[in-house]
């Protein structure tokens, strides 16, 4: 059953940028899909059009279930720095006039999830880089969403922080039956995380290579040194080899 | 180290006062070229009612001018970034007005309102002064707000005045108590430069009182106006930044003590 399709998406910016050209891809519903590819083919492109932030110039976009609640987690934590990491978990209800005590109790209850019990009051300035992606994705996971877009949100954490993060993600995604997309240049985090892997060519992108991976439902740090991991990286890297060469 | 700060520049303006005064006894400096510090202190004393009263009739005219050049200025700021059209409608002319010196246009706005009515004059010139680096930089603040987190508001369905509320005027707040700062000391700059350009009229604000003392070559009283006038600036000043510390200093990095 698919929860998104997307039918030959192009996009050319003001600035006569070519970012997408001809992008079809679907996705079911609970999936975890990663987009990989090179920087500036278009990754961001995608999910901002799937947000409904960024119009296409031609193709289509469709739920066929609805417009599902949707989540977004950006490269940065993207706070504010004025207000509490509740105040800031609490922002997509604030929006939509979720009275008080109830979107305080949510969003609490988010940070809970994300493991930042105990840190409601903090402001943003107190919280470590790895921290601050816990509050921007207790945002997002407050609002309850289905389908969760997620760009690059790993890129800027050290190893240890992203692999915790990582392992986190994949549990709350399950928990909550979330659709995942996630934008990434990393082969390893895309064989890690995804169920389904699609190959992005530099710009204009289009969709090169799309790979099922078969995940057992429990993966721990020992899985990264496994065959079936080692095997799903190898397939992503050669299609992504590809990808860079037909581009060439 | 943190006495010190308090202590080293107390001690060197009691050495000045000392130096002052030793050396206009000992070469008989005339008191109308210039007094020393006792006959300052005298002055003031001798006027105390006086020069109070002054610099209250000043001090009321220079907070009402903040107040009006805080309330338009931020409201005229909200209009240019809810309106680009009413911006570029506006801006140039609040530049012009800007650049213009306050004081060549000062006799016009005196005659507008009538010597009979010189408090108005000054409250409008003192607005002019003030207005402009509140408009200024509270215009680029509220345009500053993080793309990403406009995008998040569009997202979550956020209306434009929430957006207005909840994203751009606390993005605007470090920008707007700068700009306070600035036209705090503006407005009370404005006010006495008003008050030379009228000289006469039914002033009774401390900007007329130097310029009597002056006339009058009563020149310790001028130096007892400057005194107040001094300190009344400083105060000003320390209130709009405790304003803003009280404001900023549980999230913005120009409020913070570092820690390492």
């Amino acid at each position: 059953m698919n929860l998104l399709t997307l039918t030959h998406l192009s996009k050319t910016f003001d600035n006569g940028l070519n970012a997408l050209a001809d992008v079809s891809l679907e996705e079911k519903d609970g999936e975890f899909l990663s987009l990989v590819g090179p920087s500036g083919c278009g990754k961001s492109t995608v999910l901002r059009i799937v947000a409904g932030l960024l119009k296409p110039d031609s193709g289509r976009i469709e739920f066929p279930h609805g417009r599902p609640e949707i989540g977004f987690v950006f490269q940065e934590p993207t706070l504010m720095p004025w207000t509490s990491a509740l105040g800031n978990a609490r922002l997509p209800l604030t929006l939509k006039h979720v009275p008080r005590a109830e979107a305080d109790a949510r969003a609490a209850k988010a940070l809970a999830r994300v493991g930042l019990a105990g840190f409601e009051k903090a402001y943003p300035r107190e919280l470590s880089g790895g921290m601050k992606m816990r509050v921007s994705i207790a945002r997002a996971l407050a609002a309850e969403p289905k389908l969760l877009l997620m760009d690059e949100p790993f890129a800027a954490l050290d190893e240890f922080t992203r692999q915790a993060l990582n392992d986190d993600l994949i549990k709350l995604a399950r928990e909550d039956a979330i659709t995942v997309i996630f934008v990434t240049h990393s082969v390893y985090e895309s064989a890690y995380l995804s169920d389904r892997v699609a190959v992005m060519t530099p710009r204009p992108g289009h969709i090169a290579a799309d790979i099922a991976l078969a995940q057992p439902a429990a993966r721990d740090a020992a899985y990264r040194f496994t065959p079936q991991f080692a095997d799903g990286a190898a397939r992503i890297s050669a299609a992504l080899a590809s990808a860079m060469a037909q581009a060439a | 180290m943190s006495a010190l700060k308090y202590i080293v520049p107390l001690a060197l303006g009691a050495a000045v006062l000392a130096l002052w005064q030793v050396s206009v006894r000992h070469y008989a400096v005339p008191a109308y070229v210039l007094p020393a510090p006792g006959d300052i202190w005298a002055a003031f004393t001798a006027n105390f009612a006086q020069l109070m009263a002054a610099l209250w009739v000043t001090l009321r005219i220079v907070a009402l001018a903040f107040v009006l050049a805080a309330g338009s200025a931020v409201a005229l700021a909200i209009l240019f970034s809810l309106s680009r059209l009413v911006e570029f409608a506006l801006y140039p002319y609040a530049i012009v007005l800007q650049v213009t010196p306050v004081i060549s246009i000062a006799p016009l706005i005196i005659i507008w309102v009538g010597y009979d009515n010189i408090e108005s004059a000054l409250l409008i010139m003192a607005w002019i002064v003030a207005f402009f680096p509140i408009l200024a930089n509270t215009t680029i603040g509220l345009r500053s707000a993080d793309a990403n987190l406009v995008d998040l508001f569009r997202l979550y369905g956020a209306s434009r005045r929430q957006i207005l509320t909840r994203l751009q005027l606390p993005t605007a707040l470090p920008y707007l108590l700068g700009a306070l700062k600035v036209s705090g000391g503006l407005s009370l700059i404005g006010v006495i430069v008003a008050e030379f350009a009228a000289g006469t009229g039914n002033d009774t604000g401390i900007g007329w009182t130097l310029t009597e003392a002056s006339r009058n070559l009563h020149i310790a009283t001028m130096f007892a106006a400057l005194a107040l006038l001094s300190l009344a600036g400083v105060a000003i000043f320390f209130a709009l930044t405790w304003l803003e510390w009280s404001l900023l200093h549980r999230w913005h990095e120009s409020a913070v003590k570092r820690q390492i």
